[in-house]
């Protein structure tokens, strides 16, 4: 690794004074992208700014508007939150994908949404959970909805100085329920090949009052599948809604043909992920309406 | 580049040392504190040949920085046995023939008892996906799995509690 100054501040302001002052600041959370990319120089730095002994960094709250997750936060941190499975189950289901026991001891979720891969397996989670992004600077702090944070494969909105501080996502409806579902050759310790995240609204007559359909791994950037979400919203939900649904999400993908799978196999995925998360949705709701 | 000063503990022991920002945990341990329990096989986080326990959860050591160690309590397989006594998850090794060449060895052993510390009594399902981070080219993992449940079966009838 080519050398590099270390700062660990323990106060935002410092953390964004250095962001404002260092010729190439490169935040740290978990390391678990930042170290490799330093390592094999896809990425260089002269000065890494440790992102884990600030405070906001650290947050996580359950309020009565929603979560705040401090963008430090673990994917462990998240999984062992009591609220995060059944209010979040989708960010609680995509935390517990990313590679392994030990990955997801570090990897933190203001990594994984910073990083900026396609195939981000939060990214759909939060997107169908309309999360926002809490971010900084020393001008001062703005909050960006998530599906204008991503702008290309590793590219964000972030400017120069800024930084990620946390994620806030907004307490789910009444009547909802969310999921995410990857496939991947093997079940752990791989990069989706596609990926879909599903929020769902329905009222008690069955009409969809909201859906929310977002895809990994089939576009440059993590996208809400907006012309999926609109095949459902005002509709009674049925297996043919769901059919048609897919259908509209495959025509949101944007894939591309790589090693981990072609194009058209992608395309196929995406229906069949995006159907089996509305199902999973689905029987949620309709079995919270049960158990209440 | 400079070094700067760190101090932590290194299975229970306070360390202070200089590093360089840029250096690994996995390198510190292994080049300067002659640790070299701890294996470097990939080098990016898949092999798990370099887990060792961070405040208590295992982690790559080859994705940690040097510096982000300061303050935090590291434990390497070197630090798993107690006064010269096995632990459990590495008597159980032993017992089940749970290793062949050994270079994976000291990464299981650090799953497997970061495991069996949250959770005494794992299905074999859970043992298979928390072991998932950590491969073996020689044993087929069977005999992996065994040692794991030996151990939190020897766990439960009552021995010492595994470190
Ligand atoms: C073996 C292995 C398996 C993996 N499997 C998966 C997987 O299944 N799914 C998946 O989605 N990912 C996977 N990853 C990728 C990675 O673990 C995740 O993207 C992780 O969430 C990154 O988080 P981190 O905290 O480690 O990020 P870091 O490496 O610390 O940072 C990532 C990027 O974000 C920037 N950054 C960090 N914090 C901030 C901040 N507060 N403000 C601004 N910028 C910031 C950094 O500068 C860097 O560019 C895997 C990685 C490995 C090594």
């Amino acid at each position: 690794m080519a050398g590099f100054k270390y700062a660990a501040p323990r106060e935002l302001d410092e953390a964004l004074q250095l962001m404002a002052s260092a010729q190439q600041p490169r935040p740290l959370a978990g390391g678990t992208d930042i170290v490799d990319q330093l390592k094999t120089g896809r990425r260089t730095a002269d000065l890494v700014i440790e992102m884990k002994r600030i405070p906001q960094m650290q947050r996580f709250d359950v309020e009565a508007d929603g979560l705040h997750i401090g963008a430090a936060r673990s994917c462990t941190d998240i999984r062992s939150h009591p609220e995060v499975p059944a209010r979040y189950a989708a960010l609680y289901e995509a935390a517990g994908l990313i590679g392994s026991v030990q990955i997801q001891n570090r990897a933190a979720l203001g990594g994984n949404i910073c990083n900026a891969a396609p195939s981000a397996d939060t990214a759909p989670a939060l997107l169908v959970l309309d999360a926002r992004a809490v971010v900084a600077s020393s001008k001062g702090a703005r909050l960006v909805e998530l599906d204008r944070f991503f702008k290309g494969p590793g590219q964000t909105i972030l400017e120069k100085g800024e930084l990620l501080t946390g994620i806030f996502v907004p307490t789910p409806a009444a009547r909802s329920a969310s999921t995410y579902l990857r496939f991947i050759p093997r079940n752990e310790m791989d990069i989706a090949i596609a990926g879909v995240g599903c929020y769902l609204e329905i009222e008690s007559s069955g009409l969809v009052k909201r859906a929310r359909i977002a895809l990994a791994a089939v576009a440059p950037t993590p996208i809400r599948a907006r012309i999926a979400e609109l095949a459902l919203e005002g509709r009674e939900i049925s297996d043919a809604l769901i059919e048609a649904a897919a259908e509209a999400a495959v025509s949101a993908a944007r894939p591309i043909s790589d090693v981990r799978g072609s194009a058209e196999y992608r395309k196929d995925l995406v229906r069949v992920l995006t159907r089996r998360t509305l199902q999973a949705c689905v029987q949620r709701i309709n079995a919270g309406e049960r158990a209440s | 580049m400079a070094k700067i000063p760190i101090q932590f503990t290194v299975n229970g022991e306070p360390r202070e040392m200089m590093v360089e920002p840029a250096w690994t945990l996995l390198r510190t341990l292994r080049d300067e504190l002659l640790l070299t329990g701890t294996k470097e096989g990939c080098s990016n986080g898949n092999c798990g040949a370099c887990t060792v326990l961070v405040e208590g959860r295992s982690v790559n050591s080859c994705l940690v920085l040097a510096p982000e160690a300061d303050g935090l309590e590291v434990t390497t397989v070197e630090g798993i046995a107690r006064n010269g006594k096995l632990s459990h998850v590495q008597e159980a090794f032993v017992q089940e023939g749970g290793l062949q060449c050994g270079f994976c060895t000291p990464g299981f052993i650090i799953s497997a008892t970061a495991l069996l510390r949250r959770n005494p009594n794992p299905t074999e399902e859970e043992i298979r996906l928390n072991l998932a981070g950590n491969l073996c080219r020689c044993t087929g993992y069977d005999k992996i799995i065994k040692a794991v449940m030996r151990a939190s079966a020897a766990m439960a009838s009552g021995g010492a509690p595994a470190t």
